[in-house]
């Protein structure tokens, strides 16, 4: 083993104007872009010119709310998106390298449409796609769709056993529904498509599968109708806090993001996947344990401390996150970075308080301080995103079993 | 005077998984790499097309109980490619063809509010229904729609998503720095609905799109679903592309708009069309008739065959006569995930007339479904071929045509290069897009009587 520290992974969450709910108001701000394709490509570019490994897109199926379980009625921030995925597509066919990740809700939509829909992306990006999934609690969002009843949120909070049950009850439907969006993308082999003539057979249909899920809340025969993507299974990836999201990431993602405030929490979080992974039977694969961090960067500490200031004075209230809030500069963020890395962490998702500030200087000012120091990619290394997070093309589970 | 001349719109059908689409011939391309889809569209879009099409089915077909084989199979997700193609043409419209039954109003609006707003204003709906347990097998709800509720859920649907398209009336964003308002009302995007299929209410949360709604079209040709193109459609993509059945279609379903307070320009009627070209009339001819050998292989007749007798026919050889036995007349279910084997009503007399028709000509079962299957709408040089279009638009049989090529991708490209000069010559056919949005190549108006379903305060 060499002193060199190993490179460490980089994404940026991007949603609205960024993570303060004030951003918008920031003279560098464009909130009246939020909802034109030129908006997002030109924040997808910079984070390009980067290097960063992937982008995540936030998405809900209700308006953005500060309250967390229903609509807030507020005026004063951003309301109003469009839908992550088809941001996605729509700034896929004008990036080459960057990793692209919109943000899945489990808990409304069909497995099958989003599993095509992502092998798509993974088609349109040739092989930079992934999905990030959320459970989707919200009564106002059952609302919307009127199918089902979702239990009420127990008295005490989520935090309490009968809230933990019903935490549990989404997340196992989400791991089903990874499940089910896994098992079609493998529902094709790679060869399927044999264009043969002398028989006139377009595909050799015993390399299609059926994937004969049954649950409790879909059953889904299969298979799908889009062809295995290129990665063959693009990056799934799920935000945790707590041990139930934990063995979700540990089972099923490819990326985890994990919410520690120090070293050691980083370390007992990690700790925790790595125990639920060996479990499961996947000591041997990459999981990635990515923490997530609200960031505001400038030259000069102060500066960054003073904005943020300034922000929470116009917000009328301290901004308060899942994440720990980095205030500092770039050397101050890299220092950070690569403790937490010691601690078991292998790339992080910032979270730009203010996406027109914060994303350049994540580019332009982190991004060279850690190249410095040995510490992230001078070049993109890969065309895909399995490259980029160092994940082999696997094997189909279907063309294992009957090779 | 004479009339003055109508407009031709045209538009571009991806090949599909038919056996229509020949991917045995050495100009085939993928029907997945997305430079294919880029490819076809920056074509359409060359060719100043009002927009390109893309079919949808949402499950593998099967035939005898076996995923169908010999026609391309597979396709990408329909909203993803598109929002993809909206990054590399800047006026073609984009239309997805998107079911009522297996999805729900909520997040449909979000996706085509979501392309509209990327693409511009380009966005369109063909709003299919299906009712079968077959295509439901694959989602949270299975076979779970009778099948005469069809077209009643796909109604209250698009209603549905019209409500949450106007529930944003386009001016609450103020985004004012200075204030500190971001939204002029905190109830934007408010919604209630009750109906028969759906029961829902709260605030959407895509802001009103460049189009308002997306340009909405209809597919369908029952007596229900002319009437439902007729209160609801901006355009049917229909399939009678001959001359009279064309003219009494489109009489039939344009007057029926008065009913619903529309008038002949809120509705365009744009046929499916094939169309092979060639140097000269004979030369087209003889093309064609290469093309369609190749769109049915003796397999493939076999296969078609089995449509209308309902019927394991493997045993038989393409190349000799056709079955003595005769159809079954039970439950079909020999095709499964086809909407075509439901045109054959009355399998015994097909089975009857076909026989009759081969002995009369002494056709081999493969030669039988070749001639009595669709030849190619247009055939014929350039100059036939656009004389025809335009002939058929200004004879009121319809407003134009969706084409659909036999090659993917390249399968426009003559049609662009030889066909549309020769349109825009006669007058016919635009030189260049008027106006940015699908709206605007079509001539329909941007929906206004926006109803507001909030309370007035």
């Amino acid at each position: 083993m060499t002193s060199t520290p190993s490179p460490l992974h980089l994404a940026v969450a991007l949603d609205g104007t960024g993570w303060h709910p004030a951003s918008w108001r920031e003279p560098v701000s464009r909130p009246r872009d939020l909802l034109t394709a030129r908006y997002w490509a030109d924040l997808v570019a910079e984070a390009e010119h980067g290097l960063l490994d992937l982008v995540t897109i936030e998405d809900g199926l209700g308006l953005q709310s500060s309250k967390p379980f229903g609509p807030d009625d507020r005026t004063d921030q951003v309301r109003g998106r469009l839908d992550a995925v088809l941001i996605a597509a729509r700034i896929a066919p004008l990036t080459r390298h960057i990793g692209i990740v919109p943000t899945v809700v489990t808990t409304h939509t069909e497995p099958f449409h989003i599993s095509k829909a992502i092998a798509t992306l993974d088609y349109v990006s040739t092989g930079r796609a992934g999905v990030r999934v959320q459970i989707g609690p919200r009564p106002n969002e059952a609302a919307h769709f009127g199918r089902r009843t979702l239990p009420s949120l127990p008295v005490g909070g989520y935090n309490t056993p009968e809230g933990q049950k019903v935490v549990r009850g989404h997340f196992d439907e989400a791991a089903d529904y990874v499940e089910v969006v896994r098992r079609l993308w493998d529902s094709w082999e790679d060869d399927a498509e044999i264009r043969d003539a002398a028989t006139g057979r377009f595909i050799d249909r015993d390399k299609l599968h059926y994937i004969d899920f049954e649950g409790e809340h879909f059953s889904v025969k299969g298979p799908s109708i889009t062809p295995r993507p290129p990665q063959g299974q693009p990056i799934v990836s799920a935000l945790a806090h707590g041990t139930i999201p934990n063995h979700l990431v540990a089972r099923a993602a490819d990326i985890g993001y994990v919410t520690p405030h120090d070293s050691d929490q980083a370390r007992a979080i990690v700790a925790e996947i790595r125990a639920e992974q060996a479990a499961a039977g996947r000591a041997d694969e990459t999981v990635h344990v990515f923490g997530d961090l609200v960031v505001f960067l400038d030259e000069d500490p102060a500066a960054a401390a003073a904005r943020r200031e300034r922000l929470d004075a116009q917000a009328g209230e301290p901004y308060t996150s899942d994440a720990r809030i980095f205030t500092g500069t770039s050397g101050q963020l890299a220092d950070l970075l690569q403790e937490l890395q010691q601690a078991g962490l292998s790339g992080f998702r910032l979270r730009p308080a203010v996406v027109g500030h914060d994303l350049p200087a994540i580019t332009r000012g982190l991004v060279p301080e850690l190249q410095r120091r040995g510490a992230f990619r001078s070049a993109y290394e890969a065309d895909t995103l399995r490259g980029l997070l160092g994940l082999a093309r696997p094997a189909n589970r279907y063309a294992a079993t009957t090779a | 005077m004479s009339k003055p001349l109508k407009q031709i719109h045209l538009a571009a059908h991806f090949p599909g998984v038919n056996n229509t689409t020949v991917w045995s011939d050495p100009a085939a391309g993928s029907h997945i790499e997305f430079s294919s889809f880029a490819h076809f569209a920056r074509t359409a879009e060359r060719a100043k097309f009002d927009f390109l099409f893309l079919a949808e089915g949402l499950r593998l077909r099967e035939q005898g109980g076996k995923i169908y084989d010999l026609d391309v199979v597979g396709r990408p997700d329909t909203f993803t490619v598109l929002a993809a193609l909206a990054a590399v043409t800047d006026r073609l419209g984009l239309t997805g063809t998107i079911n009522s039954t297996f999805n729900e109003p909520y997040e449909v609006a979000r996706q085509f509010a979501s392309l509209d707003h990327l693409s511009g204003g380009r966005s369109a709906w063909n709003v299919v229904t299906s009712w079968d347990a077959f295509t439901g097998e694959n989602f949270r709800r299975g076979g779970f729609l009778p099948q005469q509720e069809r077209y009643s859920r796909a109604k209250e649907f698009l209603e549905t998503t019209n409500q949450l398209f106007d529930s944003w009336r386009g001016d609450e964003i103020l985004a004012d720095p200075s204030t500190g308002t971001f939204l002029r009302d905190a109830k934007a995007g408010s919604f209630v609905h009750t109906g028969q299929h759906f029961d829902i209410h709260g605030q959407f949360n895509v802001p009103r799109s460049p189009q308002g709604r997306p340009v909405i079209f209809q597919a369908g040709d029952s007596e229900e679903g002319r009437e439902f193109a007729a209160s609801s459609a901006d355009a049917i993509f229909s399939r009678y592309a001959t001359l009279k059945e064309g003219q009494a279609f489109y009489t039939d379903v344009k007057g029926r708009l008065p009913r619903y307070g529309r008038d002949r320009d809120q509705l365009l009627i744009l046929p499916a069309a094939s169309f092979v070209l060639g140097d000269t009339d004979a030369e087209a001819e003889e093309i064609a008739r290469e093309v369609r050998r190749q769109q049915v292989s003796g397999a493939t007749a076999i296969k078609h065959l089995e449509f209308v007798w309902n019927r394991d026919l493997s045993g038989y050889d393409p190349e000799g006569p056709l079955p003595d036995i005769d159809p079954d007349l039970g439950e079909h279910t020999v095709a499964r995930g086809r909407a075509q084997v439901r045109m054959y009503r009355d399998p015994l007399a097909t089975a009857r007339e076909w026989r009759e028709l081969a002995e009369a000509n002494k056709w081999s079962i493969r030669d039988l479904v070749i001639e009595t299957g669709n030849r190619q709408t247009f055939v014929g040089s350039p100059a036939t071929v656009a004389d025809t279009i335009d002939d058929f638009v200004q004879a009121d049989a319809s407003d134009g045509f969706i084409l659909v090529p036999h090659i993917t991708p390249g399968g426009l490209d003559a049609f662009a290069d030889q066909v549309v000069p020769l349109l825009q010559e006669r007058g016919v056919y635009r030189t260049a897009y008027e106006g940015t949005t699908l709206r605007d190549h079509l001539g329909l108006a941007h929906p206004d009587g926006r109803p507001d379903v909030r309370s007035a305060s």
